[in-house]
């Protein structure tokens, strides 16, 4: 079919659409052979290490930083830190709509707001001896009292904006909540947690030619080159991020210190300067997501039906920079209630900044309100699904727009079949096998269905071959697979005939792979050129030695969406084992089921939403980063001390998905990055519950909390 | 990283005395624990003597019924030695219950005994421990020490030992042979651990310079029933919160015999003495076991976020217990 192809047009018979069809990754076999090279281990040559080195101390200021010892050492070439670095500008508001998060801006001031605050970067020859010398470097600090303690009913807890107001509001809460039959009042706690992808933090930076080169891991190109021109005033055009492999985001891989120090090194060394974090100091440097204590009031008629939701959400920030993790906006978008109250606050506290996180807000935020529709359910006398079924909104709770589309009904409906949900009892604790107890649980999940505006160059090679170039991220989603299943079909070619390239800042400005927007965004813009191309190729001119290329951008075509409610959603449910006389708690069973719009490769999209659940599996039993309350750091920083789930903790699994076709949507894709985890955790904790009798409204579900729960119990048994 | 010279040992007098007296120096088994503390800067020696290959990866009988294992002998040869899979049960399920498979592949008998405590504040130069920084305090005791001792700890320190293997080896009297420059000698399991005190930095009482070559498992017919169940927080890759060895001779319903020993309560593997003494003619049923822990678990010094253990470790011993008494009536 490639020879046989006329080269001035596209096939003349399209193929049968590859979106849709299960596809390997076009680079699994570079991957799976170690020739893929990451941005830690691409070579340069006169190649020189940086090492930063971080506080020690939680708050105070740097008196003093002996360097002159440190420069003494072998292969030392500089020591940047607040008195000889470049000075950057930092009053700009970057792509996402905020300011620089200090952290990131590193070496302005003698101020230290938090443990692992970037202080210096040594450089050397050799990565031992940066390492070994930043290590070595003695800073004097004036240290001050600091504040880490984060609780719910905090004076100094402030409602924050961020990505969306800090307080929605309608009818009398009180009033209703008197008028319930039915009223469920619970906090609900979730800790600190790390993104801890496989891939490190890393970066190169040189000078080549008076542009800046930048050799990277993150999410978005565009992102990461305007944050760069902007902090060292250079024209947009004079800086070049490349990251053509990225072992993992989840949200973490923006701009970050190590890539400011390494340009500033670079800048100042004259040569290539590669920066790389330590696991270590990725929990302190890399964002991570806050904290959350969550209350939730919620009452219901007889039948289930909300009069009254309330559903208030405290996060935490650094005193630099805010963030709010967004507990409160699931509630928005999924129930509605005569009164209907939500609020996301934050509080400031010597701690470093955090950042999104693998469903920012939805992941903390679900696990509150489904567990308490949960325990509202068993108040009522209700099925769970049943109750959440009797709440279907016919619009948006908070804004009153319509729904694009929503097929939570039938996730549900379709994962009840297959999970066997039907006949269930709902009794807790009487269900035994041997030591374990049993017991099922449920929940909902939604996820926004965003676009942003993005650019797409599409080149007709005189070969009859198609090039796709787009400053997307493959941050191990698949997106070049789906890409280029996307252009193929938007081209009428097979996939043979199309090479993607990303992660290039030349392609031209791009969505970010983040707020799972990344395919939908890009698929866009590469339908908007291919159509145009086609266009092009039907006057039947013939393909000149460079071929013909086509441009797209999005950005009035996105701006132009009717405005509505846009969503995936999920059913997720878990059955789980419970041993009351040693707290362990296993994941016998998990089934998700989504509702995700079109689903463009299948084999990666079940990889996403499987990864999701096993997350929510971890998020309900595991994670949790633990400070040390004295020095205000971390206690256990690694993968040996923060727990992930392992195979072990991960059984039978599956996820699957239900027709969710919506004729107004131009491009049809929703995203299948963020939903997985959402109600995850809620399912488990659910499922617990019905196992065991016993509420745990605090995560991670560890054995001592299950040990105590079930001995606080047991003078009622 | 601190720079560091490397030698690689062939005979075991030649391993000691590549060693010799250095305070700097270590002995390098798998390294899957001392190489990781040289990352972190915890350990920062200025020469290893790799041990790996000396001539010490034998298990063998000793004629009496016993075993004898060579230092070198991977964690994951342990775990598979039919001998071990027959007579001492348990010694291969808490093997296998620790770390990886790839991890016990590379870790050696020796070096496992040696591991140091995963304590949080002992890992983190940056932190108090009066274990790596003898005098700098123990922020454990104030700040996180859910995962710590419950017995035998001390004002300075409440670490817990993390060996899964130490833990059935303590149950079945393991004997520790080394070698120094002035010849061989032996320890008890029992006495190779020292108390903690207000010297928690001193762990063994290994010579200076000693080198481990084997290990010596006495006959115990009463090990061929046995079994180690292990409780963390995650279902694999996780180091203990809570293990228990046990084996049990029970006849006509009453313990002959009993050997128990305790994971994770204590700075060394926790053999369980007053429990053993407890069980010993008592019937075999749950309210003798109830009492066995009790009876051990009476000198529990718990702290405030982990008095969880003393719960968990009554019923494991208990469980764990009752599953050896039914095997036994079957």
């Amino acid at each position: 079919m490639t020879t046989a192809a006329p080269r001035s047009t596209a096939a003349a018979t399209p193929p049968a659409g590859a979106v849709g069809t299960a596809h390997t990754r076009v680079e699994g076999v570079e991957k799976v052979t170690g020739a893929a090279r990451y941005a830690g281990e691409i070579p340069f040559a006169g190649l020189a290490h940086g090492w930063l080195a971080v506080s020690t101390v939680a708050r105070g200021r740097i008196r003093s930083i002996d360097t002159d010892a440190v420069l003494a050492m072998p292969g030392v070439l500089a020591v940047l830190h607040h008195g000889n670095a470049p000075r950057l500008e930092t009053d700009y508001i970057g792509m996402l709509g905020t300011r620089p998060d200090p952290t990131c801006t590193v070496f302005q001031h003698d101020r230290v707001p938090s443990m692992g605050w970037p202080v210096a970067l040594v450089v050397a020859e050799t990565p031992e001896q940066a390492r070994e010398a930043a290590e070595s470097l003695v800073v004097d600090y004036e240290q001050q009292p600091h504040d880490i303690d984060f609780h719910s009913g905090r004076p100094d807890a402030v409602g924050l904006d961020g990505h969306m107001p800090a307080v929605t509001g309608k009818g009398d809460l009180e009033a209703e909540l008197a008028a319930s039959a039915a009223v469920v009042d619970a906090e609900y706690t979730t800790p600190e947690e790390h993104h801890s992808m496989m891939e490190p933090h890393a970066v190169t930076a040189l000078w080549d030619g008076g542009r800046l080169e930048v050799f990277d891991s993150n999410q978005g190109a565009t992102w990461v080159v305007g944050e760069l021109a902007k902090m060292f005033s250079l024209e947009p055009s004079a800086v070049r991020v490349r990251s053509e492999h990225v072992g993992g985001g989840f949200g973490s891989k923006g701009v970050r210190a190590h890539q400011v120090a390494a340009v500033m090194a670079a800048t100042v060394l004259r040569r290539p300067v590669r920066v790389v974090m330590t696991r270590r100091q990725m929990f302190s440097l890399a964002g991570y997501r806050s904290p959350t204590a969550q209350r939730v009031r919620l009452g219901a008629d007889a039948d289930g039906r909300l009069r009254a939701l309330e559903h208030r959400s405290l996060s935490l920030t650094s005193t630099v920079h805010d963030f709010v993790e967004p507990s409160a906006g699931h509630s928005r978008v999924m129930y509605d209630a005569d009164a209907h109250h939500t609020a996301n606050q934050v509080v400031r506290l010597d701690l470093p900044t955090p950042t999104f996180m693998r469903a920012p807000g939805e992941a903390p935020g679900s696990f509150a309100m489904e567990c308490a529709l949960d325990e509202l359910a068993v108040k009522c006398g209700l099925d769970p699904i049943e109750l959440r079924l009797r709440n279907e909104p016919e619009r948006g709770p908070v804004s009153g727009l319509p729904f694009s589309s929503r097929n939570l009904a039938a996730c549900f409906r379709e994962g009840a079949r297959r999970f066997g949900w039907a006949g269930r009892d709902p009794r807790p604790g009487v269900r035994r096998d041997g030591r374990w107890l049993l017991g099922t649980g449920t929940a909902a999940a939604s996820f926004g269905a965003g676009a942003g505006p993005s650019t797409a160059v599409l080149t007709a090679e005189a070969d009859g071959t198609f090039t796709v170039r787009i400053a997307a991220a493959d941050i191990g989603t698949g997106a070049r697979t789906a890409l280029t299943l996307i252009a193929a079909d938007a081209l009428g070619v097979t996939t043979d005939r199309v090479r993607v390239r990303i992660g290039d800042s030349d392609f031209g400005p791009a969505m970010i792979a983040g707020g799972s927007m990344g395919t939908r965004s890009w698929a866009w813009a590469v339908n908007t050129a291919a159509a145009e191309l086609r266009e092009r190729l039907a006057l039947g001119a013939d393909i000149p030695p460079e071929g013909i290329t086509v441009r797209s951008d999005t950005t009035a075509a996105v701006g132009a969406l009717a405005r509505k409610e846009r969503h995936s959603y999920g059913a997720q449910f878990a059955e789980v084992a419970v041993d009351l006389t040693t707290g362990e708690v296993r994941v016998r069973r998990m089934l998700g089921i989504f509702a995700a719009g079109r689903i463009v490769n299948p084999l990666t999209a079940r990889n996403q939403l499987v990864g999701g659940m096993v997350w929510g599996i971890s998020m309900a039993l595991h994670e949790e980063a633990v400070r040390d309350r004295a020095t205000g750091g971390h206690y256990g920083a690694d993968l040996a001390g923060y727990h992930v789930a392992t195979n072990a903790d991960v059984q039978d699994i599956e996820a699957d998905w239900i027709e969710d076709h919506d004729p107004d949507d131009p491009v049809g894709i929703k995203g299948v990055g963020e939903i997985g985890i959402v109600g995850a955790a809620a399912a488990v904790a659910n499922a617990v519950w019905h196992a065991t009798g016993a509420r745990h409204r605090d995560l991670p579900i560890r054995p001592d909390r299950v040990l105590r729960a079930a001995a606080e119990k047991a003078p009622h048994a | 990283m601190r720079e560091f010279g490397y030698h690689k040992a062939h005979d075991v007098p030649g391993a000691v005395a590549l060693l010799g007296a250095d305070p700097d120096a270590r002995f390098l088994g798998g390294g899957t624990n001392l190489v990781d503390l040289m990352k972190s800067g915890v350990e920062r020696p200025a020469r290893l003597v790799d041990v790996r290959e000396l001539p010490l990866d034998a298990i063998e009988s000793t004629g009496d019924g016993g075993l004898r294992i060579g230092a070198t002998v991977t964690n994951s040869d342990l775990a598979a030695h039919p001998e071990v899979r027959r007579a001492y049960p348990a010694l291969t399920q808490a093997v296998l219950a620790g770390a990886s498979g790839q991890l016990r592949n590379m870790a050696t008998v020796g070096g496992n005994l040696l591991q140091r405590t995963r304590c949080g504040y002992f890992t983190d130069v940056t932190k108090a421990c009066n274990k790596r920084a003898p005098g700098s305090g123990c922020p454990a005791i104030e700040g996180e020490h859910h995962n710590h001792a419950i017995l035998g700890a001390s004002g300075h320190c409440v670490a817990v030992h993390p060996s899964d293997m130490g833990v059935a080896l303590t149950a079945f009297d393991a004997v520790v042979s080394y070698q120094t420059a002035e010849g061989t000698g032996e320890l008890p399991l029992a006495d190779f651990y020292l108390p903690v005190g207000d010297t928690p930095h001193r762990e063994t009482a290994l010579p200076a310079g000693a080198l481990i070559t084997h290990l010596t498992l006495p006959p115990a017919p009463v090990a061929a029933r046995s079994r180690y169940r292990k409780v963390r927080e995650r279902a694999s890759y996780a180091f203990a919160i809570g293990s228990v060895a046990a084996a049990l001779d029970v006849r006509d319903g009453v313990v002959r015999e009993a050997r128990l020993a305790l994971g994770a309560v204590a700075s060394r593997p926790w053999r369980a003495r007053a429990a053993e003494t407890a069980l010993t003619g008592a019937p075999a049923d749950a309210a003798s076991f109830a009492a066995a822990a009790d009876a051990e678990l009476a000198a529990a010094k718990p702290l405030p976020d982990n008095a969880y253990k003393v719960t968990l470790m009554r019923n494991l011993i208990v469980a764990v217990c009752t599953e050896l008494a039914e095997e036994a009536a079957r």
